[in-house]
């Protein structure tokens, strides 16, 4: 005999201010309300104290030529034709260079060192060890100053260059590499890399299918070397090389021509890849120990040697793990290439934050922007991440 | 309920309005004056080992602490780089700022502060190694220079390198250490700023006879005291300090011989030392106003020797900053 369920009293009905949801959804609005209140009435405040003090505000600076130099520009850039805005510009893909390849760099090194940590050699694992150990607990600016100073102490001054293949220069003001000068004819060569690029994603795609068919591999790495670095190449040859060289010419004072690699970015770079590695590889030792033991032991009684149950079981799964960690990573290195101020490579701090800020003394636009500059930057970093997060993300039945 | 008042009244103090300017009053009340100086230019504003800052922007600094308190030692220096001394003046941070800044119209009007005079007139120079044999800054072309970010230094580079059709590689320092230090490693061939930095530089390099200072002066840089705007009294108070030390100058008192001038019966001597009229009181200081800033300090030529000038490591000529009637340029309005 089923009892009647519904025919219990209802639960009594209260006055609905005394609703417990309706009270958290009123606290919430009330709460909104006054934060959006105070920094709104801060921002009016702000601004009206700008304008009695007689201190500039508004935008109107970005337009204004800027009237300095710049030591590294990826973009044209000159002192007198060039306005704020340009600089901004200037200095943003200076950091995005820097933070680029700093991240390249700080994952190569970071996944050898954390890897090596768990090494059955002995010299290796404690080399690494020692490596992050020191790394990790020196302060980066502290490590900034020295790679700056024995960097720039190391290289011979102008006069003495070290000379190599008669083409580049090194000495203490820069690496200068002769610079590609592409001729007419030159875009074939480029459709023959695109051609090569796709040729050997088709050839990979085509090889995956045919493994999980019938189990044959196929020479995949050789295959996509040929393709996209043997087929240029030949292209190359067979249009005549339409590919001269600009060679640095040694001057009075200076090196003009060619591609020039300041001694601050090179400090820089390594400051920073070498700094972040050291974290990098602890998030991945973390990472690949959180793999159970048992996946070694079956790749090992299948047959695997070490090296490829490493890549192709320990780390896909500790991917994981390393992750999220990873990210945070990423976005410190992003952020701590601002200490590019005190060693002089003209990053977007220095540049816009530096030299623009004090020329205009607008100093809350132009650290308004900056901070949106960064934040930015690092929110696209982590959704980029997180992209990659969700692929390798475990599927849970 | 205790916490959403306290966060209410939190709330109404963030809009309260800044009490208007009165800085006069309130660096009185304080007792001591808040001085941004610079902290690392020989002969400008700079501690000694046992902490006692000297320097000719620092004497402007302790003129004015002596007009006010009788004692010039009320003072408190900030040490300030190029890229937040407007920032700290702008704040209230610091009462006055004294550090060797170029008075140009941009500062004196889009930055809320107004420059009260001239204590130093300067221009910019380049400092080279000897061993490059270059005698003249037009032979600079394709150069790299050492300079530091956020001064006119940096701007007035440009310019003339682009107005002599001279190729630039500026590599731009946050302070001057840096750019000074990346110099003498040899990173770049020439630094630049103002040629009495220049001579202060060089005296920190690891040779100084190795350098020389070029002859080309490229620019005007008139350095002088800085005060917020909106305050006139303090803005009279801090330009007739520098003037009644310029004007003990040309009237020939030190603080050697204040004693005596006291009894003077020259009326422009009575007037400067407050025997007759009160011109003190009407500035809103008190009637020896000057007398204590010669006593206690000493007047402009005094200052400008014991800094920067003979009597200094510095060995700076007065060049233009002699007094207007001895070939310079330096002129005070008179007292009365």
């Amino acid at each position: 005999m089923s009892t009647d369920l519904t025919t219990g009293a209802s639960p009594a009905r209260v006055a609905f201010y005394n609703d417990p949801k309706v009270r958290s959804i009123i606290y919430q609005v009330v709460l909104c309300g006054i934060i959006a209140f105070l920094v709104f009435g801060a921002t009016i405040n702000a601004i009206d104290h700008l304008r009695s003090a007689h201190i500039a505000s508004g935008f109107g600076f970005w337009d204004n030529a800027a009237g300095f130099d710049i030591s590294q520009t990826l973009i044209s850039y000159s002192s007198q034709a060039s306005t704020y805005g340009r600089a901004f510009w200037v200095g943003l893909l200076n950091t995005l260079l820097v933070a680029g390849l700093g991240i390249v760099f700080a994952t190569i090194l970071g996944f050898t060192i954390g890897i090596s940590r768990l090494s059955k050699n002995w010299l290796l694992a404690k080399f690494a060890a020692s490596y992050v150990e020191t790394i990790r607990n020196l302060p980066l600016l502290l490590q900034l100053l020295f790679w700056y100073n024995a960097v720039l102490k190391a290289l011979p001054d102008l006069r003495n260059s070290v000379v190599i293949f008669g083409g580049t220069y090194l000495n203490n003001r820069g690496l200068f590499l002769p610079s590609p000068v592409f001729l007419y004819g030159f875009s074939v060569v480029v459709a023959a890399l695109v051609v090569g690029v796709i040729g050997s994603i088709a050839f990979y795609t085509w090889a995956r299918k045919r493994q999980e068919r019938t189990g044959q591999q196929a020479p995949v790495f050789w295959v996509t070397l040929m393709l996209i670095i043997g087929l240029p190449l030949v292209v190359l040859a067979l249009k005549g090389f339409p590919l001269s060289f600009d060679y640095p010419q040694a001057g009075r004072f200076n090196i003009s021509g060619g591609l020039e690699v300041l001694p601050e970015f090179a400090a820089l770079l390594f400051g920073l890849s070498i700094y972040t590695a050291a974290f990098i590889a602890e998030v991945v030792r973390a990472g690949i120990l959180a793999v159970s033991r048992g996946q070694t032991e079956a790749a090992y009684s299948l047959g695997l040697k070490p090296g490829p149950t490493l890549r192709l079981i320990v780390v896909p799964q500790a991917m994981r793990v390393i992750v999220p960690p990873l990210t945070s990573q990423y976005l410190n290195l992003t952020k701590n290439s601002t200490l590019a101020v005190a060693i002089g490579y003209p990053d977007l701090v220095q540049v816009f934050t530096g030299t623009v800020l004090n020329q205009t003394g607008q100093a809350v636009e132009v650290v308004a922007i900056t901070m949106l500059v960064y934040l930015t930057i690092s929110l696209t970093t982590s959704f980029l991440m997180n992209i990659y997060n969700s692929r390798v993300a475990l599927v849970e039945r | 309920m205790k916490r959403i008042v306290t966060l209410l009244a939190l709330g109404a103090i963030v809009f309260a309005q800044a009490a208007s300017a009165q800085t006069l009053k309130t660096v009185k009340d304080r007792g001591t004056l808040n001085c941004g100086a610079n902290g690392s230019l020989a002969g400008f504003g700079l501690p000694d080992a046992q902490g006692k800052w000297t320097g000719l922007d620092v004497d402007v600094c302790r003129a004015i602490a002596a007009a006010l308190f009788n004692d010039a030692s009320k003072v408190k220096f900030v040490p300030l780089s190029a890229k937040d001394r407007f920032t700290a003046l702008q704040s209230g941070e610091v009462d006055v700022l004294v550090r060797n800044t170029t008075w140009t119209s941009s500062r004196d009007s889009s930055l809320g502060l107004s420059f009260t005079g001239v204590d130093y007139y300067d221009g910019q120079g380049f400092m080279v190694r000897k061993s490059l044999k270059v005698n003249s800054a037009l032979e600079l072309n394709g150069a790299s220079v050492c300079v530091q970010q956020g001064t006119t230094t940096e701007l007035n580079l440009a310019d003339f390198f682009r107005a002599h059709n001279m190729q630039l590689k500026s590599v731009t320092f946050a302070t001057a250490n840096e750019a000074v230090k990346s110099y003498d490693t040899g990173r770049c061939d020439a630094y630049t700023t103002d040629a009495s930095g220049l001579y202060a530089e060089r005296l920190r390099l690891a040779n100084s006879n190795d350098h020389i200072i070029l002859p080309e002066i490229i620019s005007k840089e008139p350095l002088g005291p800085v005060v917020r705007q909106g305050d006139d009294q303090w803005f009279t108070v801090v330009k007739w300090v520098l003037f009644a030390m310029l004007n003990a100058e040309e009237l020939n008192i030190t603080s050697k011989n204040i004693d005596e001038m006291m009894k003077s019966t020259n009326p422009d001597v009575k007037r400067f030392v407050g025997t007759e009229g009160n011109y003190g009181e009407q500035i809103g200081l008190t009637k020896d106003w000057a007398v204590r800033i010669i006593k206690l300090v000493g007047n402009y030529g005094e200052s400008f020797e014991t800094n920067v000038g003979q009597g200094s490591p510095l060995k700076i000529d007065r060049g233009l900053n002699k007094l207007w009637n001895k070939g310079g340029i330096q002129y005070a309005p008179p007292i009365r």
